[in-house]
């Protein structure tokens, strides 16, 4: 039987190389797919935590946490298409409009 | 001894191809590598006794959310963006900030350890099976959040509709 703070080590690397991939990259799509990488770690955690006290509620959270993430994706990924059309760019550092 | 080799081999798997996403130049590479990722997390759902949450892993991540973004890629003309700088200015600082946090959620998790009593129980926790107890938890005691979340659907699909079709005036 694996302990439990193993799944909780693992969580933790996933989440950090999705906060690295959010803060480093500057093409949109791939900064998406590190959101959805720091989900999978937040999953990874509820299940740990609902294998180890034997209820099933923590699974039941990440399927909501999966529903987020398909809703997030489908309207990033809209988002994204409506961008491209309008600035011909994938890059968040050039998506500056708001900025000054 | 079976379980932490498991163990081992798939978070070794997962975390390289998370590595993986987040360096490729080509963004199609980084979907495959992600859809590699996934994958291997559904594995370590299935370690967990979370058979169904797998399916919906594989089901919806896989199959779902990463056509999805195959489309996205293939809709977007990604060829100028591949030949430019992949990382922005920041990233020094951003990956020193990274370690920072790993090191930081490291030492909680190692210092509150001691704290899992390990082999109360073991096999799955109800009679029925994984399935059967999540329906069971997800239409009885989360009825509300199962309908909010139909909304948080309905108005993610509106969303993204408008989103992405062409101005009709």
């Amino acid at each position: 039987m694996i302990p439990t703070h193993w799944y909780l080590f693992l969580g933790t690397a996933l989440f950090t190389i999705g906060v690295i991939g959010v803060l480093t990259r500057r093409n949109v799509i791939i900064i998406l797919m590190s959101i959805e990488l720091i989900l999978n770690a937040v999953n990874i955690n509820l299940v740990a935590f609902s294998d180890y006290f034997r209820s099933v509620d923590g699974q039941v959270f990440a399927i909501f946490v999966i529903t987020d993430a398909a809703a997030e994706a489908a309207v990033g990924l809209g988002l994204i298409i409506a961008l491209f059309r309008n600035k011909e760019t994938v890059n968040a550092d050039e998506i500056d409009l708001l900025k000054w | 001894m079976l379980p932490q080799i498991a163990f081992i081999t798939l978070s070794a798997v997962a975390l390289a191809s998370a590595v993986m996403v987040i360096t490729r130049r080509n963004a199609v590479h980084s979907v495959i590598w992600l859809i590699v990722a996934l994958f291997s997390v559904g594995g370590v759902f299935l370690m967990l006794h979370a058979e169904f949450l797998f399916a919906v892993q594989v089901i919806l991540y896989v199959g779902g959310i990463m056509v999805l973004f195959l489309f996205v890629v293939m809709l977007v003309n990604l060829d100028v963006a591949v030949k430019q700088a992949q990382f922005s200015r920041q990233w020094q600082l951003a990956l020193a900030v990274g370690i920072v946090l790993l090191v930081e959620l490291s030492y909680g998790v190692y210092r509150g350890h001691q704290g899992f009593v390990l082999g109360q129980v073991s096999g799955p926790a109800v009679a029925g099976g994984n399935t059967q107890a999540v329906a069971l938890s997800l239409y009885r005691d989360y009825m509300l959040p199962v309908e909010i979340a139909s909304i948080l659907l309905l108005v993610a699909m509106v969303g993204a509709v408008i989103m992405a079709k062409r101005k009709m005036e």
